[in-house]
């Protein structure tokens, strides 16, 4: 009996009609699809985008100069100078980030001890020529500057886990 | 009567740049006719020098490299670092911290396990299946985000834990010109409760997906045709050339590190180790369905566990892991703590540990050895995928040369942790 259904499956092809009937209801099925650049997927509050940094609500830069985030950096993307300022805090005269050699480990801003270095939701930043990708310390603060509602959201949605 | 005509060999090179050679494998293949008569894997097109890197890195500095090395498995590769830095610390990891990453381990399986399959099939014919895969891909790639804050390096475990407890809350779909509210309401019906709810909701459809991937292929004459009976490799064969993982399961030997050594929480799962019979291509891609659904029987049993047990997730000894930031801000020594760990990095005392997990691929291990310093003084990697490279010749031998990519599809190669 079982010799004569496996002639006839055999010879019907019926695991490949099966397979079509698979494929077939896909075919009418609702799709996924999602139409990327006018839409998006969710994104998580804990997503590791491009970095900014962050002001206080005065305006005042949060970055102290710590340098910890330069320390921690596996890939050794960040370099940072200081000097004293004015009124006599330490601050940053250069902050860089070299995102060709960033590996987006988050490293930065979990070592940071003032919330100053950030990686935002960002992931859609590109150069179009050599350099463009070097963030400079002007261009992470006007990064921060813009997104800073977002920021704070998800720095407060992420705070009970750190 | 006219001369015979000279044969010869014919030597072609397949990949470094052919898609089917799954990144920049390059193969030497020498030719009768269509026949292989010598397979020669030529590799280090992607060799970056992890090892040598990790010697300049501090403990934790080298962490995020681990991801890279088998890019399709990420969390597995941290943990076996992990365990090694552990095992040279003496580190308690709280129990919490060893669920989440049996569970992380055990969704990374299956997605290896889906890629695999997928890609497998694509380069021998089955063009939709990869479709399928993406899309249970998809799902598990979010669980990595939401976790993580990556899709894919993720650099989520730490020695001693892991970095953050799983967030309570998943991101949701929102409405726009494509999706309306309808749309987006039943895409977001996952979604409502925390991660966990959201893993267990993908473990509830996951094994009728798997059953969709068996519809199309496992009865298939087509991909029958294409491996059954190709790259068979006999046990003690495959003992002999230092298989591990599926390839090893799938010529028959029963060796599963998570039964045979288990590590972290391995001993409380319940769960299956698959093991083939012929040893050939089709077996091992039997193996790895059913490694699927034995994965997703374990991160069931982990859901389940961690929701009733809240906790911390990373040791409290700040010589090895930061305290919390909330403490931070507020004490002197935690402080300080913070600082020198971020700066100078733990201090492992001296010797030497070697830990290997059970990886999607086979087995994968770290020897790390720890001079005292902040950084270790040397670390070695076993990848799975070297000795099972390796072994191309003596399983393409004979065949024909479109076998080739059905030989390279079934050792799943990820040249990431080949060259390292």
């Amino acid at each position: 009996m079982e010799k004569i259904t496996n002639f006839f499956k055999t010879f019907l092809l019926f695991e490949l009609v099966k397979g079509m009937a698979l494929t077939g209801r896909y075919f009418f099925a609702r799709k996924i699809t999602v139409q990327f650049p006018e839409e998006k997927t969710p994104q998580g509050f804990r997503f590791r985008g491009l970095h900014a940094q962050r002001r206080y609500a005065s305006g005042e830069e949060r970055c102290i100069g710590c340098k910890l985030c330069e320390a921690v950096c596996p890939a050794l993307a960040i370099n940072i100078e200081t000097e004293e300022r004015e009124d006599g805090t330490r601050r940053t005269t250069r902050y860089d980030i070299d995102l060709m050699k960033c590996i987006f480990c988050g490293f930065c801003e979990e070592s940071c001890p003032v919330d100053a270095i950030v990686e935002t939701r960002i992931l859609e930043y590109h150069g179009e020529k050599r350099g463009d990708l070097y963030y400079t310390k002007p261009m992470l603060l006007a990064v921060g500057d813009k997104y800073e509602e977002q920021i704070a959201k998800d720095r407060a949605a992420d705070a009970k886990y750190r | 009567m006219p001369a015979m005509a000279e044969i010869r060999n014919y030597t072609i090179n397949f990949g470094p740049q052919h898609p089917a050679a799954h990144g920049v494998l390059r193969l030497v293949l020498e030719l009768d006719g269509e026949v292989i008569v010598r397979a020669d894997p030529h590799i280090g097109l992607l060799h970056r020098g992890t090892e040598k890197l990790a010697e300049t890195r501090t403990w934790l500095q080298t962490l995020p490299y681990l991801d890279r090395l088998d890019y399709v498995s990420m969390m597995c590769n941290e943990h076996a670092y992990c365990l090694a830095v552990e095992r040279l610390l003496g580190a308690e990891v709280p129990l919490r911290a060893q669920y989440i990453r049996v569970m992380m381990d055990e969704v990374t399986r299956i997605l290896n396990h889906l890629l695999n399959i997928g890609t497998h099939a694509l380069d021998i014919g089955a063009m939709t299946m990869v479709l399928y895969t993406f899309r249970e891909r998809e799902d598990l790639m979010d669980v990595y985000e939401a976790v993580s804050g990556a899709r894919l390096h993720a650099a989520y475990y730490r020695p001693g834990g892991v970095y953050r407890d799983l967030p309570d809350r998943m991101p949701q779909y929102v409405q726009n010109k494509f999706k309306n509210a309808e749309t987006v309401k039943r895409l977001n019906e996952a979604r409502q409760g925390s991660l966990l709810d959201f893993i267990e909701d993908f473990t509830n459809r996951f094994p009728a997906y798997v059953d969709e991937y068996e519809t199309l292929l496992t009865d298939n004459r087509i991909w029958k045709q294409r491996t059954v009976g190709v790259g068979v490799v006999s046990p003690e064969r495959a003992l002999a050339l230092g298989f591990t993982g599926p390839m090893l399961r799938g010529s028959g030997v029963e060796w599963d590190l998570r039964k045979k050594q288990p590590y972290e929480v391995y001993d409380r799962m319940e769960f299956d180790v698959p093991v083939g019979v012929n040893g050939d291509c089709y077996d091992r891609y039997l193996v790895r369905i059913e490694e699927m659904r034995q994965a997703n029987r374990i991160v069931k049993q982990c859901i389940d566990w961690l929701r009733m047990n809240p906790g911390p997730v990373i040791t409290d000894n700040h010589k090895v892991a930061p305290p919390p930031r909330e403490k931070m801000k507020a004490g002197m020594e935690e402080l300080i703590h913070h600082f020198k760990l971020f700066t100078e990095g733990m201090h492992v005392p001296p010797g030497e540990a070697y830990a290997a997990i059970e990886h999607p691929k086979g087995e994968f291990g770290v020897y790390a050895i720890s001079d005292g310093g902040n950084k270790p003084y040397r670390i070695k990697l076993r990848s799975p995928g070297f000795p099972h490279l390796a072994a191309t010749d003596e399983m393409a031998k004979g065949h024909m040369i479109a076998d080739a990519t059905a030989i390279i599809g079934t050792i799943d190669l990820v040249l990431g942790d080949t060259d390292r």
